[in-house]
This record gives structure tokens, C-alpha cells and sequence, in this order.
């Protein structure tokens, strides 16, 4: 680092998190969750292969295993965090209009959570067996 | 500063200037499968949610993805996934450093492609097999 060229005030050098303020925040989840998503991935395509022509009490019952409630719903989790992460890159190089810019950004969000809501409702439902 | 007119500067050249190669190719598929993924997750939410709600909601469903269009749609997703997680392999190696001479960038896009489709099928074939 060249300080005695640099525009930039000793604070900035140190924290180094950029003028979006978040750093290498963003790529960096988007490598841990891909990291995740790689095993949790393969169980969740497992599950779904295991009950190809199964009944929904079959499905719900093989949910009461814990190890397999918490996978699923660690990997839906980890793979929607990971989509959010995503769509809002294509999002921000792509739509460029101020409005409509905050407006798919927003959009995004909601996805993401609706997705996470209704994915931990079933999971939760399914895996206490009400 | 109140006559501040956006000036109509000369912008560096995008996509169609470049003669497309396979390495960029590979690059944009990587972000469409990623976008198609977002939408296949509705899907295995929807069969999820089905479950949990009742058993005609949940035969609805089952007979879409019975149905040979749904059965299309998951045969896409299916490869979209496995396409996408090849190539979030592919960027792990990169992070490392590694493999960006263009003979190695050239052979990891047909190892890439190739092993696609192959492991795309692999989940098919297993899926029917365990059906029959």
C-alpha cells in the first residue's frame, strides 16, 4: 500500500470495506454458502429421489427423523441465502434505473423470504408431525 | 455545479463486439442456470409446502411432476443444478489461483459440460430405476 499517494484518509486504509461499505461481505458468503450448498445439495436431490412415488404420510414420516428435518432445512436455507446472494449480483449489473433498481432489489428480498418462510413452515409442520 | 447535464462520453465495448467463445459462453450459462435454479426452487418449495398442507394438494402436485411437462421442467432444473454446482467448483479452483492458462480453461469447459449432462442423466437414470 502507497500511503503517501493515497486519497483515502488512515480510517478508510484500515476498515478497507470499499464505497458499497460492506467489503468483501458479499463474495464471501456466496463462497461459504456454495461450499454448503455442495453436500446439502446431494442430500436434498437423495430425498427427493427417495421418495419419487412416495405417499405424503411417507414423505412426512421419514421428516420425523431429525437429522433429516434439520438437513433439509439447513440446505434450503443455505441454498436461498446463496440465490438471494446471486440474483442480487445479476440485479445490480443489470438493471441500472433508479427506481426499478430499489424495486427488483426489494422484489429479491421478498422472494428469498417467502421461499425460507414457506420452506421452514412445511419443514417444521412435517417434522413435529401435527 | 447547477448545469449538471449528463455528458454522452464514449463507452468501452460490451458483449457484441467480441467474437463469442466458449470460456464466455460457459460464464453467461453459469448466471442463467443460477436465475433458472431461483425459479426451480418454487417448485421443490411448493412440493414441500403440498406435504405439509393436505393429501389432495399434495396428489395435485405429484401428478404435475408426473405429468411429462413437469417432468421436463425437473429434467431441466435437475441439469441447471448440477451445471451451476460444476461451476462453483470450477470458481473454487480459480479462487486458488489455479487453472486459468486457456489449454486448462479450454479442457475444464468440456469436462464441465460433459460431466453435466452426464451426472444430470446419472440422477435420471437412478430416479427411474428407483421408481420401477
Amino acid at each position: 500500500m502507497n500511503n503517501g499517494s493515497s486519497m483515502k484518509t488512515p480510517l478508510k486504509q484500515v476498515t478497507g470495506l470499499g464505497s458499497a461499505h460492506s467489503g468483501t461481505a458479499h463474495f464471501w458468503q456466496q463462497r461459504l454458502t456454495a461450499l454448503f450448498n455442495l453436500p446439502l445439495v446431494v442430500f436434498m436431490i437423495g430425498f427427493i429421489i427417495s421418495h419419487l412415488g412416495s405417499s405424503r404420510a411417507e414423505v412426512q414420516a421419514s421428516l420425523h427423523h431429525p437429522v433429516v428435518a434439520v438437513l433439509m432445512g439447513l440446505g434450503l436455507l443455505s441454498v436461498i441465502w446463496h440465490m438471494k446472494l446471486g440474483l442480487q449480483m445479476v440485479i445490480e449489473d443489470y438493471v441500472h434505473g433508479p427506481v426499478t433498481k430499489i424495486a427488483a432489489l426489494l422484489l429479491n428480498l421478498v422472494y428469498a423470504a417467502l421461499l425460507a418462510g414457506l420452506a421452514l413452515y412445511a419443514l417444521l409442520k412435517m417434522s413435529f408431525g401435527v | 455545479m447547477s448545469d449538471m447535464k449528463p455528458v454522452a462520453r464514449p463507452l468501452s465495448p460490451h458483449l457484441q463486439i467480441y467474437k463469442p467463445m466458449l470460456s464466455m459462453m460457459m460464464s453467461i450459462l453459469h448466471r442463467i442456470t443460477g436465475v433458472a435454479i431461483s425459479g426451480g426452487l418454487l417448485l421443490l418449495v411448493w412440493w414441500l409446502t403440498a406435504a405439509a398442507v393436505s393429501d389432495d394438494y399434495f396428489n395435485l402436485v405429484q401428478a404435475f411432476f408426473g405429468h411429462w411437462f413437469g417432468r421436463l421442467v425437473l429434467f431441466g432444473f435437475t441439469w441447471a443444478l448440477i451445471h451451476h454446482a460444476l461451476g462453483g467448483l470450477r470458481h473454487f479452483v480459480w479462487d486458488t489461483g489455479r487453472g486459468f492458462a486457456l489449454p486448462t480453461v479450454e479442457k475444464m469447459v468440456w469436462l464441465h459440460l460433459i460431466a453435466g449432462i452426464g451426472l444430470t442423466l446419472a440422477v435420471w437414470i437412478i430416479g427411474y430405476w428407483v421408481m420401477a
